[in-house]
């Protein structure tokens, strides 16, 4: 797919909880055909201390209202910055990058979308691509506390959507391979976006149960377009760029300890 | 329009901006953003006698304008350059240049005969100043005997364009580029990264898998336009300039220490079209001084 740097303007920058900043962004052009999974570099402006740019995942595209959406936690100078930026200020981009989730080859497949914190952005974007091929998607978010779980309405407008929370705030209380979900319906592919120590636990929980997944992994990155070779994981096959390889992974190709 | 033309050696180069080696994978990776044509010149990422896995991760980290990696040469070897990505990349239209780095002479040779053979490659960057390989790469880099040596075994059997790219990891980086210069180098190029360390000080251990790694980007510019400075006034052979450029002010402090072409590294990372902005952007500095041709400023540095 071709990859653009673009000038985007900032529709609406809102802040669905004080750690996380939603940022809809446009283009005086008909945005680029975007596959879910894939992720953008963020250029940061006004930031002394940070140099390069910061790989956020997709997390929705409005093809309608030429807009695409990305969810950024706070966690450094970087993201800070981004999260304050203002509608009709400039966000550069470029994207789409990676390549992204695998979509259900039938409609009658059953796909778990496995999200925690942060890691359920993506998950939006994909679980839309889902339903429109006829699918039904399901999502299964995790998070510490029920006021971390983001976007839930727009989650239950795609599909069956259940919870866990570490503190039993909202949804099940525990972890999301506890879910009783896992019990009732029989999958037929997980995909998994989170915490390493999540897709781990959810990687272990699918190659005992012989279900097909995949994760999608943040490894620490420079270009973004598999030019520098900074941001590689362990495979079958050696080293391979997350940010070109990946960032979404069979865990069948990984050497994780599962 | 000024005149931008530049020649290393016997190589001639259609304006003086080349992408550096590591920071733009084969230059494909880089095509849906820039007319690869348009460079003076691309030098592909190191490539080795045999295939190298490179590092463990974490294998970068960013720094105060700039970051340090420790990619440790990660290619698949020279063979499979020859017949999997050479076939890729040698009808584009501009010079293809291969950094060749090695752990003795004897890889250094072997992968520098082997690339003489690729007609569309009209030069090599000899890579002896890899900070983060355990055995050669830097260890040659760092004294004149050891330069000497490499680059002499090299020059027997290649028998185009040789640059040599120098380590800033040095007393004395002249020293060096005289030694290259005598063992037969057409050119050298300079600065390689600068060694560092990075520390998480809650985990206590460094933030990179092999505890140091090379720092570039603009934290290391001045220190590049210093060694350029110096280097150039040692030698008579063509001196390549890098380390830390992101703009044509950049690469005009270069061009004034003595540098007659530039490579753009880090940089591409933040803007994968960077190297053409740079290019127009010294074409239209010469413009503005009234500068006909880029040679009129190389070297043209007055001491305070």
């Amino acid at each position: 797919m071709k990859k653009y740097i673009l000038d985007l303007r900032v529709v609406e920058n809102s802040s669905p909880h004080p750690r996380y900043a939603l940022l809809k962004l446009t283009h005086d052009s008909k945005l680029p055909e975007m596959l879910p999974g894939q992720f953008a570099e963020i250029r940061i402006d006004g930031s002394k201390n940070t140099f390069l740019r910061r790989p956020i995942s997709i997390n929705y595209v409005d093809y309608e209202r030429n807009e695409v959406w990305f969810l950024i936690a706070k966690v450094g100078e970087g993201t800070k910055t981004l999260a304050k930026v203002q509608s009709g200020e400039i966000v550069n981009v470029i994207l789409p990058l990676g390549n992204g989730f695998t979509l259900p080859l039938s409609p009658k497949q059953k796909i778990l979308l496995v999200g925690g914190g942060v890691g359920i952005a993506p998950l939006l974007y994909f679980g839309k691509c889902i339903k429109e091929i006829g699918a039904e998607p399901t999502f299964l978010l995790g998070a510490k506390s029920a006021s971390d779980l983001l976007e839930l309405d727009q989650f239950h407008e795609l599909g069956s959507v259940y919870t866990t929370t570490e503190d039993g705030s909202m949804g099940e209380k525990g972890f999301v391979t506890q879910h009783s979900i896992l019990n009732q319906i029989r999958f037929d592919r997980i995909s998994a976006c989170g915490p390493k120590p999540m897709m781990i636990s959810v990687a272990r929980y699918a190659k005992a149960e012989g279900i097909e997944c995949e994760v999608s992994l943040e490894n620490k990155m420079a270009c973004g377009v598999g030019a520098c070779l900074c941001c590689v994981e362990n495979t079958t096959e050696g080293h391979k760029c997350v940010c070109k390889d990946g960032p979404v992974f069979n865990i069948n190709d990984l050497l994780w300890q599962i | 329009m000024a005149d931008l033309r530049v020649k290393i050696g016997s190589l001639e180069l259609k304006n003086p901006v080349m992408t550096a080696s590591g920071t733009f994978g084969y230059g494909k990776e880089f095509e849906d953003f820039i007319n690869l044509e348009d460079l003076g010149g691309i030098i592909v990422k190191g490539t080795t006698l045999n295939h190298r896995e490179g590092n463990a991760y974490p294998r970068m980290v960013e720094t105060p304008s700039g970051m340090l990696n420790c990619v440790g040469l990660q290619n698949k070897g020279v063979d499979y350059f020859c017949n999997h990505i050479y076939p890729d990349i040698k009808d584009i239209n501009t010079n293809m240049i291969v950094n060749v780095s090695g752990s003795t002479v004897e890889d250094y040779v072997a992968t520098a005969e082997r690339i003489n053979e690729l007609d569309k490659i009209p030069a090599i960057e000899l890579n002896i100043s890899c900070p983060n390989v355990k055995s050669g790469g830097m260890a040659f880099g760092v004294t004149c005997e050891g330069a000497s040596e490499v680059v002499k075994a090299v020059r027997k059997v290649y028998k185009k364009t040789l640059i040599v790219k120098l380590s800033p990891n040095v007393t004395d980086i002249a020293s060096i580029a005289k030694a290259v210069e005598a063992s037969g180098a057409d050119s050298v190029s300079l600065i390689n990264t600068l060694m560092g360390m990075v520390i998480d000080i809650e985990k206590r251990i460094p933030m990179l898998s092999i505890n140091t790694g090379g720092l570039s980007g603009p934290a290391i510019r001045p220190v590049a336009v210093r060694m350029v400075w110096q280097v150039a006034k040692a030698v008579k052979i063509p001196v390549v300039g890098l380390g830390g450029i992101v703009n044509a002010h950049d690469a005009i402090e270069f061009f004034m220490a003595g540098a007659s072409a530039i490579e753009i590294g880090t940089a591409n990372f933040i803007d994968p079209a960077v190297s053409i902005k740079v290019k127009n952007g010294i074409n239209d500095w010469l413009d503005a001084h009234g500068c006909k041709s880029l040679l009129e400023i190389v070297g043209s540095l007055k001491d305070y």
